[in-house]
């Protein structure tokens, strides 16, 4: 059950990526990253993962990609997007995966069966509390620095979309 | 440059952002261990910021020329 699970999140995460890089229309395109965006979050809960699930609806599927769908709808381009016939990029690509597969095959073949270790987590570092604990004892710097990068990012949003300097 | 829309490129951004908290998540549940999903969390506050001023400035973009084409941006070249 976990397994079917599993594979039926990943492929819906995989064909929702693939469709939004192929994709003619900007539109569907940042439509089928939010369903990309909320599988992610269903791989989350898989993991135990609740705070990560959640914050991952919250601020991916519900700020940046309405954000995204704000300027897109703001911008109003009614033409398709037309890709370039570039062929020589198109085979340097393939090219480069390709060796980046070999490099993730090769480090899978070179695992015996014994050497698989499974680790005895138990998988309760996923929920609010111990990650709440974490953060606020140990990551409280980078917390609070955080919030002053918000704010940075605020002001840098503001000052740059404003029509009248 | 296969996509030469540029809401589309920070898109793909976003994308391999993801791809890389999911790791981190995927890592950090295996060995029990907390940072990771931490690191997922800061991550995610980078990337909001990113994307708040990468989207003002496409807006600014198509304000002055119209066009979120990303080929006719080339005035820095040499």
């Amino acid at each position: 059950m976990d397994q079917f699970l599993f594979f039926l999140v990943a492929f819906l995460a995989v064909a929702s990526a693939v469709y939004f890089v192929f994709a003619r229309n900007p539109l569907y395109a940042i439509l089928s990253l939010i369903v990309t965006m909320f599988s992610i979050a269903g791989m989350y809960i898989l993991l135990n993962a609740q705070f990560l699930a959640i914050i991952q609806i919250i601020v991916y599927a519900g700020a940046i990609m309405v954000l995204f769908l704000y300027i897109l709808m703001m911008l109003n381009l009614n033409k398709q997007d037309e890709s370039k016939k570039n062929n020589t990029l198109k085979f340097v690509g393939v090219f480069t995966a390709g060796l980046l597969l070999i490099g993730v095959l090769g480090v899978f073949r070179g695992v015996q069966q014994n050497q698989i270790v499974v680790d005895n987590a138990d998988g309760s570092i996923g929920l609010t509390k111990n990650l709440g604990r974490l953060l606020f004892n140990e990551y409280v710097l980078p917390f609070e620095l955080a919030s002053i990068l918000i704010l940075a990012g605020i002001v840098g949003a503001v000052l740059i979309g404003k029509k009248d300097l | 440059m296969l996509r030469k829309n540029a809401i589309v490129i920070l898109g793909c951004v976003e994308l391999m952002l993801n791809s890389v908290n999911l790791l981190l998540a995927a890592f950090s549940a295996y060995k029990g261990n907390g940072d990771g999903q931490l690191l997922v969390f800061f991550i995610m506050v980078v990337a909001a910021a990113e994307v708040a001023v990468g989207l003002a400035i496409i807006a600014m973009l198509y304000r002055n020329t119209r066009s979120v084409d990303v080929s006719i941006f080339n005035k820095l070249r040499g």
